[in-house]
């Protein structure tokens, strides 16, 4: 074993961006987006501010949740002790090495809280029973301070995961994996409770009244699913553009695949959970929520949803050789990030617009605005670090991954 | 039934048994007689052998086929049925729902197809591999009781073409077999 250990699997220099490669421009490309979705932002913005916080909370939450599916992806192989996925987990620390960026990118939202909560505007509690008696919980300070909470936690877990495994690419000391593996468990923990938190707080509380007890894992399995096909996405990409084609092997590529064919039906089962007991149940202040899903062009939105994020992917990525080719996981993984999109526009649209779905240039200009800055962080980060943990235990057993 | 019917070669060899000692022996020994030519013949481990099947040149299985049209038609035999007995033949309200209450359908739907895929994946196993079969000339062999502990084996049945009670034995020693053997039907 020791022998493996010490044998230096994979050199640097076919783990990084080579200088003059066209991927060293993405930083660049991304800030220009970033630059120009917040220029269209504040000018269309300033007239219709209520769009603009709607539109903004939806991109907000899919970059942040892409960053939390990312984080639980490394979690999970630590815990586990997972090999295969080795050459696959910088690029998952990237990902959720983006959480404070996302983090100050949840600050526009902190100047739009009585527009997009109906119980925070001033004196709402006072005319709403239900309300007054949710005050404790929802209210502006509390709600700030748990958002503050939130985020010190996921960025804690991010830098400790992140430095741990950039650092041991410089001492290659295998005790990193084993105390980052010890912290592994109870991050997963917290990481649940938070990540349910902040759904019910940011997603949930649009609609004060409505509650539902499975909205956390909801949350949760959108966000894996969502992870996952950028994975799906990114890793075909790096292999086409020349990036650790040596080391991402079609092996990898149909693992991405299960994860993302598996995690599609986990999401639809929660989804349809959720839904299907509310339905049957057929009690007012649970049904208010669908109901206004299942009103005039929103109603099409659902369909299309149950289609395009199920029954589409589902017969798609149930062959093997789909998810062997770079081209069509990819094709893939990028129609289940766009059902992801539809998926959280759907939860928090009909709110603004509760007589069908309108589509808005603030929506596109908040998520290039978003996305630039996301994609223009994680790039400058990729091109800053090695694109596999390269001294990590377990490097040799990820390459030599082969299918059962 | 044919299919229930062991297939097992005619005439008085049912074929040549060899015994290697290690996996790693046995897989090369697999790719050797792959690119012989062989095609009546199977390998016998005690447990997995990552890429074995790659090694001997098994084409991919039908099976998942089989669980697909058995896990689709259960699918779609649960939710006909649901939508007979609730819409059309004994049509009753229930807690204020339609007739055709399709949400109120999926689970049964859901948990047919799975039970359908998984007696398809089960049975489908069990005819391809033409079991139950109660009875194999290799268990005439002394040295194959160890199939189970700590021995693999390359069997080659009588019937394949390319078999010779001679040469395809000597192929076998010279593959590293640890002891070769002909067994009669």
């Amino acid at each position: 074993m020791t022998a493996e250990h010490d044998r230096v699997a994979l050199r640097a220099e076919q783990a990084t961006i080579p200088p003059g490669h066209s991927w060293n421009r993405m930083p660049v490309i991304g800030a220009v987006c970033a630059l120009l979705g917040i220029v269209i932002c504040a000018i269309l913005g300033a007239g219709n501010p209520k769009q603009f916080f709607f539109s903004w909370l939806v991109s907000f939450l899919f970059f942040l949740s892409l960053a939390l599916g990312a984080l639980f992806f490394v979690l999970i192989q630590y815990a586990a002790q997972g090999g295969w996925g080795i050459v696959l987990r910088r690029i998952g620390e990237t990902t959720f090495a983006m959480i404070p960026v996302m983090a100050a990118l949840f600050l526009p939202l902190v100047l739009g809280l009585s527009d997009l909560y109906s119980w925070a505007v001033p004196g709402a509690a006072e005319q709403d029973a239900l309300l007054r008696w949710k005050a404790p919980f929802l209210n502006v300070p509390f709600f700030l301070i748990r958002a503050a909470v939130y985020f010190g936690i996921w960025s804690f877990i991010a830098v400790l995961y992140y430095r741990g495994s950039r650092g041991q690419d410089v001492t290659g000391d295998p005790g990193v994996s084993a105390r980052l593996r010890k912290f592994a468990g109870p991050s997963i923990m917290v990481l649940a409770v938070t990540q349910t938190l902040a759904s019910v707080d940011w997603i949930m509380s649009l609609t004060p009244h409505w509650y539902s007890t499975m909205f956390g894992v909801y949350f949760f399995a959108g966000s894996f699913v969502g992870f996952i096909a950028l994975l799906s996405v990114v890793a075909p990409a790096m292999r086409r553009a020349g990036l650790l084609d040596t080391v991402i092997s079609a092996e990898h590529l149909q693992d991405i695949g299960k994860l993302l064919f598996a995690f599609t039906v986990f999401w639809t089962y929660i989804a349809f959970s959720q839904f299907f007991l509310m339905w049957y149940g057929n009690m007012p202040e649970e049904t208010i929520w669908y109901r206004e899903r299942m009103e005039a062009s929103w109603m099409t939105v659902s369909i299309f949803l149950m289609v395009g994020h199920f029954v589409a992917p589902f017969f798609y990525l149930m062959g093997r050789a789909v998810k062997r080719r770079n081209s069509t996981l990819a094709v893939g993984g990028a129609w289940l990030l766009a059902m992801h999109y539809v998926d959280l526009y759907w939860q928090v649209m009909p709110t603004l617009h509760p007589e069908g779905i309108r589509p808005s240039v603030l929506d596109v200009a908040a998520l290039i605005a978003i996305g630039g800055c996301f994609v223009a962080a994680a790039s400058w980060l990729m091109r800053r670090q090695a694109l596999v943990p390269l001294r990590d235990p377990r490097l040799a057993e990820s390459l030599a991954f082969e299918n059962a | 039934m044919p299919l229930l019917r062991p297939q097992l070669p005619t005439g008085p060899h049912y074929g040549i048994l060899a015994e290697f000692a290690t996996p790693a022996d046995l897989y090369h020994a697999c790719e050797r007689v792959r690119d012989e030519g062989f095609t009546r013949w199977d390998a016998h481990t005690p447990f997995p052998v990552h890429g074995l099947d790659k090694a001997m040149g098994l084409r991919r299985s039908l099976l998942p086929w089989i669980v697909l049209a058995a896990g689709l038609t259960g699918a779609a035999g649960g939710f006909v049925l649901q939508w007979w007995v609730h819409a059309s033949a004994y049509p009753l309200v229930i807690s204020g729902k339609p007739y055709f209450a399709w949400p109120a359908m999926i689970p049964i739907t859901f948990e047919l197809g799975v039970l359908f895929a998984a007696f398809g994946a089960v049975l489908g196993m069990f005819a391809l591999n033409r079991l139950p079969m109660h009875y194999h000339p290799l268990f005439k062999s002394k040295v194959f009781d160890r199939v189970t502990d700590d021995a693999f084996f390359i069997s080659i049945e009588s019937w394949d073409p390319r078999f010779d009670p001679t040469a395809t034995g000597k192929l076998l020693e010279s593959l590293g077999a640890r002891s070769v053997e002909l067994l009669e039907s």
